[in-house]
Order: structure tokens, then sequence, then C-alpha cells
């Protein structure tokens, strides 16, 4: 028999975070020896996935399959293809990552943990989801912690407001999506939520060109999706530390993945007839959000905005239909998780440490923490799609395919690698040299070493992708070649 | 036929224990012994209890429905299903009183409860309209004392008050209704009325009148709009643990006994007004208890409004008239009858220790009691909808009935009205989580049979959450037999 690797994955957290619920209070150590212990879990079981995972056989692998409740064919129906198996490898390390950035908090940690934890258990299940029903379950249950770790954690100015927002717009978006689910399930007659029979089921055109928006852009709003984006900034910025990461890191990329999951693999027809939308309102995302984040005051803000610019390429991606559209989309989804964990990590370590997120209030901070400079820039580059870089990797092909089938699309877009690099060098120049304010120096100290860890293991994931492509190239192309068969496209 | 066969007794098992159980409490109210007084709370639970094992045991319905008593009494699943529902949500509350020092030692409220509960069985095993209108009256009578049981208080009695005059006018209403068809099918025969109706030649437009008189009737039960402005102030005023019962017992009752005449006496063609206007009502549910929630203070009379509009969601279920919604807004009442009594538990838990039912009373819960905080955490998620909990799969079902019967855009409602509910519900949690406490210090330690029932409503909100199959299979069964 064969060790479930996926549910392992995706019950494990739930199933420590239910322990720490149970712990008495005041246990900070053994609290935050389980949830480390969790996270070092499943980072190690996505790493098994992922290289376990055979990209000539590609399809779907590590496959679960259980009966729920049959008579409404729905099932516990586990398994990732290529960019599922990335996905997971993404979430394991940023999971991770939270964790130890997390490492300090001195407010309510059991609750802080075991929230961190379930949220964790919705990422990991939706991304290894083939059943429908099933990943509408796992992407409902990270409202509850979204919301309360924002409200509980979050910065005390906005969190009511921030997380409000994000809580109720990513519900709407997301329900939406589901009553387009439920069309798909009672018009394909197969009485069945199954992702891989749906894919088959062959919708009539009429239907996957009325059905089609809903789901996309239901799902695509926690992607970000331009005009539906405003709950990203706000809410990341009220966010704590762990959570923006995980938020933007990770959230951003299930709500694209179910978009790609139920809405372009199952009516792929939709998806041609509305690209042209999709492709207008993703790159009025590229554009709008790098020159927004462009006038941030707050540090947090610029990296708000920019991870809304850096999504709308996904959707570029997905709307361009091409083998290379699809494959930068997939590696991009990959490379802003790891790159914007990075920047909000760094940006999480200099707020703890500065009291201030204002840009203008900032400067300096190359001398008092290095390394987080350091990761910064790295990121920064990665960002601005620097060869060498995961970010050019992700990006490149993304214009190609854009170029293929509107030129005009990867033109515009393109003005956007300019305005993240102005912006990045902005950010860099003003709170990493310069003079130091007298106002923030007294709490300026180094970075811990748990944070050290956290900035050196991503910044070296972002340059070993961009160096070998060979890495993660192979998975997102499995992917993307089923992808292909079911659009019918080259 | 036999003039008396055996399944007589036993499809009046659940009646006939209760009635034993009645006189029991009238027994031992005769001994007015303070000590004694303290136990009627586990007695008449133990007496539920009891009652549910030998239902389950002797009284399992038959392959084919039955009508017995003369066709007064309907045996079969619904029946089956709904008369444990009455019993189980009967016994917790009894329980539940316990907290309650308004209710918790008079043996009259244990009484009426009882009795009252003998009334709602009926209700959804009555094969005849005389028989359901006398059930109705036998179990709201004993509702209206309850309402106004805190004689002492103002707001009790007055909700007592307003609970009997809308009862009373809408009984009225209904009874009106049940005698226009008694005049169109010249029976009071429920079951295949539908068919002779038909053959009578009854006007269409006299049978369309019949249907909303009988509607308002259930509207009240149910309280759903235009019926429902006796539900906040009765909510309010009443003792907690009756407000548990009318919220959820009474109203889940209220739902089985409509479906039943639905089916049998008006039939559910899509294109028919009754049906039409079910839709309408259920959107109108949803919308204003919800929007009127929003601005409430007080936590019972926003749970109030919030009950209005989870009576809208069942009735997106009701309104698709397809087996599958029949069996998604059962689902749907069982999901709910769990989730709203742990939520009141846990309010008259808060009002014990601070004396208040205002959403700021619940102010840094988390901090006096975390366990407390998250078990109110996950009965108002299952409200809102949220998975692994109960409420999540009653959405799923009903807004997937809509799909189905091509109402999509009634989902679409629902889904909105599930947004704005999730607003309010994030709010309290925001109240317990991060608000700070209250200065008054208040501990209420809750005995461990309170403690046990409450983690019988929590189990079953994950239950129904997570593990669909048995009880989704043994409903939609009963579903195929209103």
């Amino acid at each position: 028999m064969q060790i479930p690797l996926l549910s392992l994955l995706t019950l494990t957290p739930i199933a420590a975070g239910i322990v720490l619920l149970l712990l008495p209070a005041g246990k900070r150590g053994l609290v935050r020896g389980i949830a480390l212990g969790t996270s070092v879990f499943t980072l190690a079981i996505s790493a098994i996935v992922f290289f376990a995972y055979d990209t000539t056989a590609a399809g779907y692998q590590f496959i679960e399959r259980l009966n729920w409740l049959p008579t409404l064919g729905i099932s516990y129906h586990m398994g990732v293809d290529g960019i599922g198996a990335a996905m997971e490898l993404m979430a394991g390390i940023i999971v991770f990552s939270g964790v130890m950035v997390s490492w300090r908090v001195q407010d309510r940690p059991r609750e802080f943990f075991a929230f961190l934890l379930f949220l964790a258990a919705s990422v990991f299940g939706v991304f290894a989801s083939l059943d429908l029903f099933q990943l509408f379950f796992f992407f409902e249950l990270a409202v509850f912690p979204k919301y309360l770790m924002i409200v509980m954690w979050g910065s005390p100015k906005t969190r009511e407001y921030g997380g409000m927002k994000l809580t109720l717009y990513l519900f709407l978006g997301s329900i939406l999506a589901f009553i387009g689910v439920l069309a798909v399930y009672f018009a394909s007659g197969l009485r069945s939520f199954d992702m891989l029979a749906l894919e088959q089921a062959g919708f009539a055109l009429e239907f996957q060109r009325a059905w089609f928006l809903v789901i996309f852009v239901g799902f695509g709003v926690l992607g970000g999706l331009f005009p539906f984006h405003s709950w990203a900034p706000d809410g990341h910025v009220a966010a704590p530390t762990a959570v923006s990461m995980l938020l933007a890191g990770v959230e951003m990329k299930v709500g694209v993945f179910a978009a790609l999951r139920a809405g372009l693999m199952l009516l792929p027809e939709g998806m041609r007839f509305w690209a042209p939308l999709i492709l207008v309102l993703a790159t009025i995302n590229v554009v709008y959000g790098a020159f927004i984040a462009m006038i941030q005051k707050d540090f947090k803000y610029v990296i708000g905005f920019s991870s809304v610019s850096h999504m709308g390429l996904v959707f570029i991606g997905f709307a361009s239909l091409t083998r290379e559209g699809l494959t930068g989309a997939g590696l991009q989804m990959f490379s802003h998780g790891i790159m914007t964990a990075l920047f909000f990590a760094v940006v999480g370590m200099v707020y703890d440490r500065a009291h201030t997120r204002d840009i203008r209030e900032l400067g300096g901070l190359f001398r008092h923490m290095p390394l987080a400079m350091l990761g910064f820039v790295i990121g920064g580059l990665v960002s601005m799609g620097m060869p060498g870089f995961s970010g050019f990797i992700a990006e490149m092909p993304i214009y190609m395919g854009a170029w293929r089938v509107a030129p005009v699309v990867a033109i515009v877009s393109a003005i956007s690698i300019v305005v993240t690099a102005a912006y990045i060098l902005m950010v860099v120049r003003r709170v990493f040299f310069g003079e130091t304010p007298e106002g923030i120096k007294p709490g300026l100290v180094d970075i811990s070493i748990m944070d050290k860890v956290v900035v050196i293991m991503l910044s070296v994931i972002l340059i070993v992708v961009g160096l070998f492509p060979s890495v993660l190239v192979p998975w997102i192309e499995a992917g993307v070649r089923h992808i292909l068969v079911l659009t019918g496209g080259a | 036929m036999p003039a008396f066969s055996p399944e007589m007794t036993v499809s009046l098992l659940p009646e006939i224990g209760l009635s034993i159980l009645a006189m029991f409490l009238l027994t031992l109210s005769l001994f007015k012994k303070e000590q004694l007084n303290a136990h009627l709370g586990w007695i008449t639970a133990a007496g539920f209890a009891l009652i549910i094992m030998l239902v389950s045991l002797f009284s399992r319905p038959p392959l084919e429905p039955q009508l017995l008593w003369g066709e007064m009494i309907r045996f079969d699943r619904v029946g089956f299903i709904f008369r444990l529902l009455i019993l189980a949500g009967g016994g917790l509350t009894a329980i539940f009183a316990g907290m309650d020092d308004s209710v918790a030692k008079k043996a009259e409220f244990y009484l009426l409860l009882v009795l009252s509960s003998i009334g709602l069985s009926l209700m959804v095993s009555s094969g005849n309209l005389i028989m359901l209108y006398l059930a109705i009256e036998t179990a709201t009578i004993p509702l209206y004392v309850l309402a106004g049981f805190k004689q002492g208080d103002e707001k009790s009695v007055e909700s007592g008050i307003k609970y009997f005059l809308f009862g009373g006018i809408s009984s009225a209403l209904m009874l009106y209704g049940f005698s226009l068809l008694y005049g169109f099918a010249g029976t009071t025969r429920l079951f295949g009325m539908v068919d002779l109706l038909k053959m009578n030649g009854a006007p269409a437009a006299g049978v369309v009148l019949a249907a909303l008189f009988v509607l308002a009737g259930f509207a009240f039960k149910m309280s759903a709009v235009p019926f429902h402005f006796w539900a906040p102030d009765v909510y309010e005023g009443s003792p907690t643990p009756v407000a548990g019962f009318l919220s959820t017992v009474s109203k889940a009752i209220g739902f089985a006994a409509f479906l039943r005449v639905l089916v049998n006496a008006f039939g559910v063609g899509a294109a028919d007004v009754w049906m039409i206007t079910l839709a309408i009502v259920a959107a109108a549910s949803m919308f204003i208890g919800n929007l009127l929630a929003i601005p409430q203070t007080d936590i019972k009379r926003m749970i109030a409004y919030s009950s209005i509009a989870q009576a809208g969601y069942v009735l997106v279920g009701v309104a698709t008239g397809s087996e599958f919604g029949f069996s998604a807004a059962v689902y749907y009442l069982l999901a709910y009858l769990v989730t709203n009594l742990a939520v009141f538990a846990i309010i008259n838990w808060v009002e014990k220790g601070s004396g208040l039912t205002t959403i700021s009373a619940f102010a840094g819960l988390n901090r006096r009691s975390p366990g407390m905080a998250l078990l109110m955490m996950i009965s108002l998620l299952s409200l809102g909808g949220i998975p692994p909990f109960g409420g999540f799969f009653g959405k799923v079902l009903v807004f997937g009935a809509a799909v189905e019967s091509n109402m999509a855009w009634l989902a679409v409602l629902g889904i909105l009205n599930s947004v704005i509910a999730l607003y309010y519900y994030l709010r309290i949690m925001k109240v317990m989580y991060l608000d700070e406490p209250v200065e008054t210090r208040w501990q209420v330690t809750p005995p461990l049979l309170w403690k046990l029932a409450l983690a019988f409503c929590i189990i079953g909100i994950l239950v129904l959450g997570v593990i669909y199959a048995p009880w989704y299979n043994g409903i939609s069964l009963a579903a195929a037999g209103f």
C-alpha cells in the first residue's frame, strides 16, 4: 500500500492545529515546537511529492480516492499534476518560512499558530484536489483563519477594515464561482464533481461561454484580477507578517489555481471566447498595479500593489492559451510566491524594528540589517525580471505567449518592467541606503537567526530556479501538456 | 380489516411516551420540594432520551407509508426523522434550561416543554387537516405560556402576549385556508387531496387563495417574511432556552408540516403561483433578516433576525419543488437545529454570568474562556456556511437544488445574503477575540450535563459538516415521501 502523501500533507496541519487549541494556555515553547515540527514535516512531504513526481509520465499522480457522498458524486479525491506538485512545494516552503518569522509572536501564540496551520491545510488541500466539491471545501476552510489572524494580530489601524474587506471579497468571489461549478455539475449530466470526468464531459459551446466568466472571475478575485483587486493591498497590509506571506505568496495562487482547474480546464471554449477581455483586464492589472505601487508611501503597500501587478502576468499567460504563456504562468506562480513571501518577510523584519513602514521615515537600514537588505534586493531583481533570477524565466515565456496572440498586450504590459525597476530601486535607496533617521535608530538591531534562515533560503531558491530552470520547468511543462490537450491548442 | 392493529400503538409511541413523561412531571410537581426541583432538568432529559431509544428500537417506519387511526395518523420516514429531531431538541433544551434561573427549577416549564413536544410530534404525523390543526394548537399554546414565563419581567410578558396575538391571527388565517380546501375537495383527508381537487374541478383562483392562507399560517411558525415580526421581540423577551426551542424545533416542524401540506394538497408544479410566491418569500426573508440583523446590539435580537434569514435559505430548497430541494431543506434544518441550540446555550451562559444579552457582553470572551469562544465561533461559522461545519453542506445543497431547478437567480440572491450574513457573524467574532473584556468579572462554571449537551451539539455540527453519506441518504429516502 502506498503512503497517502497528499492526505498527510493536508490533514497533518489540521490535526496539529486542533492539538494546539487543546493545549493549556501559557505553554509557548511547546506551542512553537509543535508548529515548527509540523511545518518542517509538511515541507518535507511537499518536497517528496515534488521530487517523486514523474515528469516524463506526467498526468495526475499520488492519487487517493475515497467515496464521500456517492449519491451526489462527491468523492475525496487527491492527486497532483506537475503544476500542483510545484504549488505544493511552494506552499510547503512558505508555510515553513511563515512559522519561522513568527517565532517571536507574544500575543496568544497558541491561537496564532493553530490558525496558521489551518490556513496551511486549506492551501495544501486546494492544490491537491481533484474533486470540485473538495476543492471548494478546502478553499472555504481558509475563511475564518484569515479573518481572525488579520483582526487579532494585524496592524492596529487598519486590521478591522482590511480583514473584513478581504474576507467578504474572497467569500463572495468564491461562492459565485461555486454557483458556476454547480452549473457545470448539473450540465454535465454525470452527477459527479470528479474533475477528471468533467474534463472529458465536453460542454456545449453556449454553456461554456455563459458560465466561464462566473467561475474564472469568481476564483480570479482571489488572484487579484482587476477590478476586484482592491482587497489585496488593503488585506496584505493589515495582516501580520506570516499571514501576508501566506496570503500574497500562496493564497493568491490558490485563486488562480482554482480558476485554472475549474474555469480554463473544464470550459476551454469559454476561455477562448473571453480571452480578449481577460487579456485587457490583466494588462490593466500589470500596468496599473505597477504605477500605483510607485506612488505608495507605505513600504508594505508597495509590495501589496506589486503583487497585483505580477499576478496580472499569470492571467495574461492563461489567457494567451499558448504553450509558452501557460508555462510562464505556472513558473510565475511559483516564482512570485517565493519572491513576495521574501518581500513581506523583509518588510515585517523592518517594521518590527523601526516601528514604521513609512518610506520617508526609513533609511540607512543597510548598516543595521545587511542580510535583510540583500534579500530585498534579490527579491527586487526577481521582480524586475532580471536574467539569472527566477522572474526572468517566468516572465519571458509569458511575454512570448502574449506576443503570439496579441502583440499589443505584450508591448503595453512590458511598460511595467520599467516601472517595477523604478519603484524597487527607489524603495531600496530610500529604505536601505542614505542616512538613518534618529527617530528609528533605538530599535534597530540585526535580524534574528530564524529570520536569516528564511531570507537565505528564499533567496537561494529564487537564484537556483533562475540559473537552473530545469529544476522547475519540467514539472510545469508536464502540467501544461495536459492543459493543451484539453484546450486543443498548440 | 381489524379495528385495531399493533402498528397503531407503535405509530404513536413517541406521543404515548411523552404523555407518560408529562404525567410523571405533573406528579413530581405536586411535591414542591426544592431539592427535587433541582433534578427536574435531567429527569426530563432522561425521559426524552428513553423515548428516543424506544422509538428508534420499536417505532421504525414501515417501508411503505401507512395511514392509521382512521387515516388521522401517517406513519412514515418523514415522521420518524422529525420526531427524533423533536425528541433530541426537547431533551437538549431541558438540559440547557438548567443555565437559566427563571426556568431551571420550575416543574411547569418542563411540563409545558413536553406538552408542546407532543403537539409538534403530532404535527409531522398528521394525515388529516383537522388533526393537523389540533396538533398545531397543541404545540403552540404551551409555547405562548413559555414565552411569557418570566412573570415579573415586562419584556417576557410582552413577548408572550405578542406571540399569542400573532399566533392567533395566523392560526385563523390557516384555518380559513383549510376550510376552503375542505370546500373544494369535499374531505379533510390530506393525502391524495391534490388529485381530488383536480377531479372536483376546483377553481384555480380558489386554490391559490387557500394556498396563500395556509402559507400565511405556516410562515408564522417558520418566522418567514412577512410573518416574521414577532420573532425579534419574542426571542428577546422570552427565557433564552425557550427562544432556542422556538428558533429550532418549533421552526423545523413548521417546515416539515408545511412541506406535507404543500406536496399533498397543492402539488409542486413549477408554474404554480404558490411556488413563485415561495421563491419570493425566500428571497425577502433572506434580505430582510440579514439586513436588519446588522444594526442590532442585542445578540438575541440579532440571532432572531438571522433565524428569519435562515428560514429563507430553507425556503430556497422548498421553493425548488424537487425531491433534491426537499432533501436539501431537511439537511439544512438538521444542521441549523444543532447549531442554533448551541448558539442559544452559549448566549445563556454569558447572560447568566454578565446579566446581559448585548453583543458587547461577549467582549473579550476569548480571554475569559478560550474554549467557549471557540465553540461560539464554530457555531457562528456554521450559521455562516463555512466548512467544515454543518451549515456549509446545508447551503451547498439548497443552492445546488436551486441551480438544478433553473433558479440560479435565487441561488445568486442566496449567496449575496451569505456574504451579508458573514459580515455580522464575523463582527461577533471580532468582539469575542479582539475587544477588551468588560470590567465586571464573572465566573460561571457550567454543570457537567450542560457541557455534555453543548458538546453533543458541536459534535453534531462537525459531523454534519464532514460526513454526509449516512445522513443525506436517510434524508433523501424520507424526502421522497413527504
